[in-house]
């Protein structure tokens, strides 16, 4: 089973539920740890995971090959992100706004384009005690954080239980990250901001078509209006997590819910049943 | 006229508290919501929308069933895991997935996909209290956030050049991916919020570095510093080491979200101390962007 943590706000505890749930259950299942917020990715604070392996992650850019280029300028025009320009004499090529879709080379008619290999971030691959651990990093100044997230996911070992910690907001590296997913949890907290994003991630969710339900984070600071539409729009609150000033100073220093109060491995466990039943 | 934007690597570290108090405490200027996918600067700034324009990001691929014969060229030539076959032996085209890049419409031996534009979100320009205020809303799970920002962007340099305003003050998204790079670039300063935790530590380094890369000025402040008082200090130590000037540090208090709840600027909501400390922060700002 693969379940996804997200929320639209960033901030909202994706990272604490994603690790405590995952820390909660190795005891019981194989688990793997997918940490897909590749621009800030932060669990390994907490899971300290021992890293065996670091592989690169490419995209393919193009290369002009220069005595057998025309300047005819059908790469340029086939281009879909204005990656290329083409000049009486001379190919201009921009690789940050290069896709790496390949285009430019099928459409060369004299095989003039090769792609190159240009390095955008790294995978690295450890274990945390029991728990499979897989981490994505963009490197700094590239701007595609999806190409990462989809070669880790190509790693997903579904004879685990796999939990994926999704990047905020909810446009493309949040639909990469829980797209697939069995299960998806949104965590929010119960304010203006929380609910808005909330709604906005309900609405790309229940478009990608994922069984879903929410955390409430910090459940006794703001309003009630999450509760409110989550009642109205039927979606089910799967857990509330009280305000609490000792779990915000030890998610500072990296650790865990379930260290400093061990009763809440409980709740976890039983975070993870409701989302067996719900799926069933 | 200067270009600031609030940026923070970690999501809710307060980048939008920050810059809504801003948009209250600075004379003649413009603010922007540039995070697009998750906009929330509007529900403090209570705009009047006064303009509507809606923005296509790209294309994407659809396919007529009639004319495909499932040869499957275009699920081997897609380089996004886009195409795949159902379990009706059918060609499906996963609108999520589509980069808009035309590949299998290229390699479609019968001319079976066809690219089209889509509508991907729309901007606003509105009236506030404040001053005029640009924002947008990305359409659901779509790309091209980057160009989005790019667009309001614009828009906003367009009214600051017509009124001859002097700030404009962006609202920057979390991350240190495409949005945040196109909300970044040509701006005068980037301020970085974080929060004295080692993941707010961690994206707080990262984002400076990425600001570094672009060549973008940065200063930093620190949110909820009581949280965790050795952490302000280590930040502080940084900033000084890295010769990024420190603006200042706000206290966690409930007052933030109360402010938030009442759907204002925080420095509206409150005279007491974390009010004062956001106008020493601006006031420190102001003397650096003169330097």
């Amino acid at each position: 089973m693969i379940i996804a943590i997200a929320s639209g706000k960033g901030g909202t505890g994706k990272t604490t539920v994603a690790v405590n749930l995952a820390l909660s259950l190795q005891e019981k299942n194989p688990v793997q740890f997918l940490d897909c917020d590749v621009e800030e990715p932060n669990a390994h604070f907490f899971l300290k995971p021992k890293i065996h392996k670091t592989l690169p992650v490419n995209v393919f850019i193009p290369e002009i090959i220069e005595d057998k280029c025309t300047f005819c300028g059908k790469c340029a025009e086939f281009c879909a992100f204005n990656a290329l320009a083409v000049l009486k004499d001379m190919v201009l090529v921009f690789s940050e706004l290069c896709h790496g879709c390949g285009g430019c080379s099928l459409v060369c008619p004299e095989n003039a384009i090769r792609e190159h290999e240009q390095k955008i971030g790294v995978l690295e691959l450890g274990t945390s005690n029991a728990l499979q651990f897989i981490q994505g990093t963009l490197d700094i100044g590239k701007a595609m954080s999806p190409p990462i997230i989809r070669a880790e996911k190509r790693l997903i070992d579904k004879s685990c239980t796999v939990i994926i910690d999704v990047p905020p907001g909810t446009s493309c590296p949040f639909a990469e990250a829980v797209k697939e997913s069995d299960f998806t949890v949104l965590v929010t907290e119960p304010t203006p901001f929380g609910l808005n994003d909330l709604r906005l991630a309900v609405e790309t969710i229940r478009k990608i078509e994922i069984p879903f339900g929410v955390i409430l984070n910090r459940a006794d600071i703001g309003n009630k209006n999450v509760q409110e539409y989550c009642r109205e729009e039927n979606i089910p609150i799967l857990m509330t997590i009280p305000m609490d000033r000792k779990i915000a100073v030890a998610y500072s220093t990296g650790k865990t819910i379930i260290e400093i109060q061990p009763s809440y491995r409980q709740k976890f466990l039983d975070l993870y049943t409701k989302i067996q039943r719900l799926i069933q | 006229m200067k270009q600031i934007v609030v940026i923070s690597g970690k999501g809710g570290t307060g980048k939008t508290i920050l810059t809504a108090s801003f948009a209250a405490l600075a004379r003649n200027k413009v603010m922007v919501d540039s995070d697009v996918d998750a906009a929330n600067l509007y529900l403090l700034l209570n705009p009047e929308i006064v303009e509507t324009h809606s923005f296509s990001g790209g294309k994407k691929a659809y396919l007529t069933p009639g004319k495909c014969t499932c040869c499957a060229h275009c699920i081997e030539a897609c380089r996004f895991d886009a195409i795949s076959e159902t379990g009706e032996g059918e060609i499906f085209i996963d609108p999520i997935s589509c980069e808009g890049c035309g590949v299998c419409s290229f390699v479609c031996p019968e001319e079976a996909i066809e690219m089209k534009s889509a509508i991907s979100g729309e901007w606003f320009v509105s009236k506030t209290k404040y001053g005029p205020f640009v924002h947008a809303k990305l359409g659901i799970g779509e790309e091209n956030s980057g160009k989005l920002v790019t667009e309001v962007r614009k828009k906003a340099a367009e009214i600051a050049v017509e009124k001859s305003l002097d700030y404009i003050i962006i609202d920057g998204s979390p991350g240190i991916g495409c949005p945040v790079i196109a909300s970044l670039t040509g701006a005068d300063m980037a301020i970085v919020i974080t929060e004295p935790s080692l993941s707010g530590i961690h994206d707080m380094e990262r984002v400076i570095q990425m600001a570094n890369h672009f060549k973008i000025k940065t200063a930093c402040c620190i949110n909820k510093f009581d949280l965790n008082e050795k952490n302000s200090n280590y930040i502080e130590n940084w900033c000084q080491k890295k010769s990024i000037p420190l603006l200042g540090r706000i206290s966690y208090d409930q007052d933030v979200t109360n402010s938030m709840l009442q759907g204002i600027p925080l420095i509206e909501y409150t005279d007491f101390s974390v009010s004062g400390e956001i106008k020493n922060i601006w006031e420190k700002l102001i003397l650096l962007l003169k330097t």
